[in-house]
C-alpha cells in the first residue's frame, strides 16, 4: 500500500533545474531516506512535495488522491506533516504553546465561543494543552513546557519541530535534517523517535547527513544529484553502488575511498 | 500557562482598578474628559493590537474605521431616522464588511501589502466623508445626537467616563480571551513563521482576515463612543494622523501586550496635554519623549518595565 506518491517531479528557479524529473513512493510504517551532496535538491524536493514550491512538472498523490498544486494547509488537512531544516519554530511562543499549535487541525476553531471564553474554549485548551505536554516528553522537552521557544538550544528546537509535526497526528511525516546539529546521544534519541513514529504507522519521508543514522533507519534509500535521482534502493545496495560514492566524493575520490 | 493566566487576571485587575480609582483623585471634570479621550482611544488601540501585536499585520489606515463608527451615529440618527444604538451597530457591521472586502484580496499576499492597502484606504474614507458635506457636514464635521438607552440619557463627562472604561474593560477582556485560544494561538504562530503556521495546518490568508476584521470592530466602536462622548464630530477622526497616532499608542505600549495599547494610548493623550505648558515646543517636547522611549524601551513601554522588574526581582 502507498500512501505518499510523488511522480516525475521537476521544478526550476530561472533556468537552474532544482530537481528534474524525480519520483518516490512511500507506504504506511515505512522510512524512506533521501541523500544525495549538497545542493542535490533534497529540501527543494520536499517544499515542492509539502505544497510550500508548487512543483512545474509531475503529480503528487496523496492516499491516492491528486494534491498536485495544493497550499500547504491544505495538505496539512489530508495529513501530511514536516519539519524545516532552517528552524521554523514559533519563537515568542512557549515550547508548550508551539505544540499546541500543531493540534490546530484537532481542535475546533470558531471565533465567537474564542471571544467569550465559553467553558467548551477552557476544556479544549486544557485537553489541547495536556496532548502537547505528552507530546513534549516523547522528545524529552517535558521541563521546557513553559519556556520561550526562542530560548531553547538549537538541539532542543529541532526535536520540539519534531513533537509540533506529530502533534498535527500525520501519516506521512517529511523530516528534514532532524539529527543536524545535535550530539550522538541526541541522535540516538531521534532515531528511536522515528522508528517509534513510523511503527505507528506513520510514513516517514527523512532528508539526513548522518549517514550512519540514515543506514540504520531506512527502509528504502533514494540517492539525488544535482536535481536528478541516481539510484534508489535497500541501504545495502545503495552503500555499494559505486555511483553514489562517486556523486559524494567525485570520481577521483571515489578510487581513493575504493583503495583505502 | 498558569503564569499566561496569572497575567490575564492581573491586566483585568489592574484596569478595574484604576478605572475605579482614577474618579477619587481627580480634581476637575476636564480630568473625566481626558480620561474618558484615553479610554476610548485605548479601546482602538487594544483591537489594532490584535492585528499588529498578534497577528503582525500592519495597517496605516485604521482611523477609517474609527470614522465610519462615528460618522455612523451621526448620520444614523440625523438623516435616516435610524436610533443612534442601531445606527452604532451598522457603524461596526460596516467596518467589518469593508475590512473583509479589501482584506480578502489583499492578505493572500505574503508581505506588507495590507499598510499599503490601508493607507489607500484611510485617505480615500477621510476624503468622501470631507466632501460629501450633505451628509457630513463636510471639513467642518457634524453634531451627534445624544446616545437614550432605555429612556435614559447617557450625557455628563462623570457617566462616559464610566461608560468608556466598562467598554474599555470588556474589550480588554475579550482581546485577552483570544489569546488563549486555537484563534489567539493561529495569530501568534503566523507571526513568527508563516511557513510553519501553514504546514501545520492555519489558513493564514483566514487567520489574518478575521484579525483585520476584529480590529476594524473595535476601531469602528471606539469611534462611535466618542462621537456619542463628545456630541460632534469632524473628518480629522478618520484622517492618516489619527491612524499613525493609533499605530503609535499600539507600538509604544509595546506590540502584542494588551497592557502595553491601553499604557501607550494614555500617554499619546495625556502627555500633549501635560506639555502645553511649553506652548510653541510642545510637539517638539512630544516627539522628542517618543524617541527617547522607543531607543531605551525598544520592546514598548509595558514588556521594556515588566523584563527589568522580574530581572530586579531574580538579583
Amino acid at each position: 500500500m502507498i500512501i505518499l506518491e510523488a511522480t516525475d517531479i521537476g521544478i526550476s528557479f530561472g533556468g537552474v533545474k532544482a530537481v528534474d524529473g524525480v519520483s518516490f513512493s512511500v507506504g504506511p510504517g515505512q522510512i524512506l531516506s533521501i541523500i544525495g551532496p549538497n545542493g542535490a535538491g533534497k529540501t527543494t524536493l520536499f517544499n515542492v512535495v509539502s505544497g510550500v514550491y508548487t512543483a512545474g512538472r509531475g503529480a503528487i498523490r496523496l492516499s491516492g488522491e491528486d494534491v498536485t498544486g495544493l497550499a500547504p494547509h491544505r495538505l496539512a488537512e489530508r495529513g501530511l506533516s514536516r519539519t524545516f531544516q532552517n528552524l521554523q519554530i514559533f519563537q515568542r511562543m512557549t515550547a508548550c504553546e508551539n505544540v499546541m499549535v500543531g493540534r490546530h487541525l484537532r481542535e475546533r476553531c470558531s471565533l465567537l465561543p474564542a471571544l467569550f471564553r465559553t467553558p467548551s474554549v477552557t476544556r479544549q485548551n486544557r485537553e489541547t494543552r495536556a496532548a502537547a505536554l505528552a507530546l513534549l516528553e516523547d522528545v524529552g522537552l517535558k521541563d521546557a513546557a513553559d519556556i520561550p521557544a526562542g530560548s531553547l538550544p538549537y538541539g532542543a528546537c529541532k526535536r520540539l519541530e519534531i513533537a509540533r509535526a506529530l502533534a498535527a497526528e500525520p501519516r506521512v511525516l517529511l523530516l528534514d535534517e532532524p539529527a543536524a546539529g545535535c550530539n550522538a546521544v541526541e541522535t540516538e534519541e531521534i532515531d528511536h523517535l522515528i522508528r517509534q513514529v513510523a511503527d505507528r504507522g506513520v510514513a516517514v519521508v527523512l532528508v539526513e547527513h548522518d549517514m550512519k543514522l540514515v543506514m540504520k533507519i531506512s527502509d528504502r534509500i533514494l540517492v539525488l544529484e544535482r536535481g536528478r535521482p541516481l539510484v534508489e534502493g535497500t541501504p545495502r545496495e545503495v552503500r555499494d553502488d559505486p555511483r553514489v560514492l562517486e556523486a559524494y566524493l567525485g570520481q577521483h575520490g571515489a578510487r581513493e575511498a575504493a583503495r583505502a | 500557562m498558569r503564569v499566561l493566566a496569572n497575567q490575564r487576571f492581573l491586566t483585568l485587575a489592574i484596569l478595574a482598578v484604576v478605572i475605579a480609582v482614577l474618579p477619587f483623585v481627580f480634581p476637575s471634570s476636564y480630568y473625566f474628559r481626558v480620561a474618558s479621550l484615553v479610554w476610548v482611544s485605548a479601546l482602538a488601540a487594544v483591537g489594532l493590537n490584535i492585528l499588529m501585536g498578534q497577528a503582525g499585520q500592519v495597517s496605516l489606515g485604521h482611523a477609517a474605521f474609527f470614522g465610519i463608527g462615528a460618522y455612523a451615529v451621526a448620520i444614523g440618527p440625523a438623516h435616516l431616522g435610524i436610533p443612534s444604538w442601531a445606527a452604532l451597530l451598522i457603524g461596526a457591521l460596516l467596518s467589518a464588511v469593508l475590512a473583509y472586502l479589501v482584506g480578502r484580496p489583499i492578505l493572500r499576499l505574503k508581505g506588507h501589502y495590507l499598510a499599503i492597502a490601508t493607507l489607500g484606504l484611510g485617505v480615500l474614507v477621510a476624503l468622501v466623508i470631507t466632501t460629501e458635506s450633505s451628509w457630513t457636514g463636510g471639513p467642518d464635521g457634524m453634531p451627534v445626537e445624544r446616545l437614550t438607552l432605555f429612556g435614559w440619557r447617557v450625557s455628563g463627562s462623570s457617566t462616559w467616563y464610566w461608560v468608556t472604561g466598562g467598554l474599555l474593560l470588556v474589550g480588554t477582556w475579550i482581546a485577552l480571551n483570544l489569546d488563549e485560544t486555537p484563534t489567539g494561538r493561529a495569530f501568534r504562530a503566523l507571526h513568527d513563521s508563516e511557513v510553519a503556521a501553514q504546514v501545520v495546518g492555519v489558513d493564514v490568508a483566514r487567520f489574518k482576515l478575521q484579525a483585520f476584521v476584529i480590529a476594524a470592530v473595535y476601531a469602528s466602536l471606539a469611534g462611535s463612543a466618542l462621537a456619542f462622548m463628545n456630541g460632534f464630530i469632524n473628518p480629522d477622526q478618520a484622517g492618516f494622523l489619527h491612524s499613525v497616532e493609533l499605530v503609535t499608542m499600539v507600538v509604544l505600549g509595546g506590540l502584542g501586550s494588551v497592557l502595553g495599547s491601553i499604557v501607550g494610548a494614555a500617554v499619546l493623550i495625556t502627555l500633549p496635554q501635560a506639555l502645553t505648558v511649553f506652548q510653541e515646543y510642545e510637539h517638539l517636547l512630544l516627539g522628542l519623549i517618543i524617541i527617547v522611549a522607543m531607543i531605551f524601551m525598544r520592546n514598548g513601554i509595558v514588556p521594556s518595565l515588566s523584563s527589568l522588574l522580574v530581572r530586579k526581582a531574580r538579583s
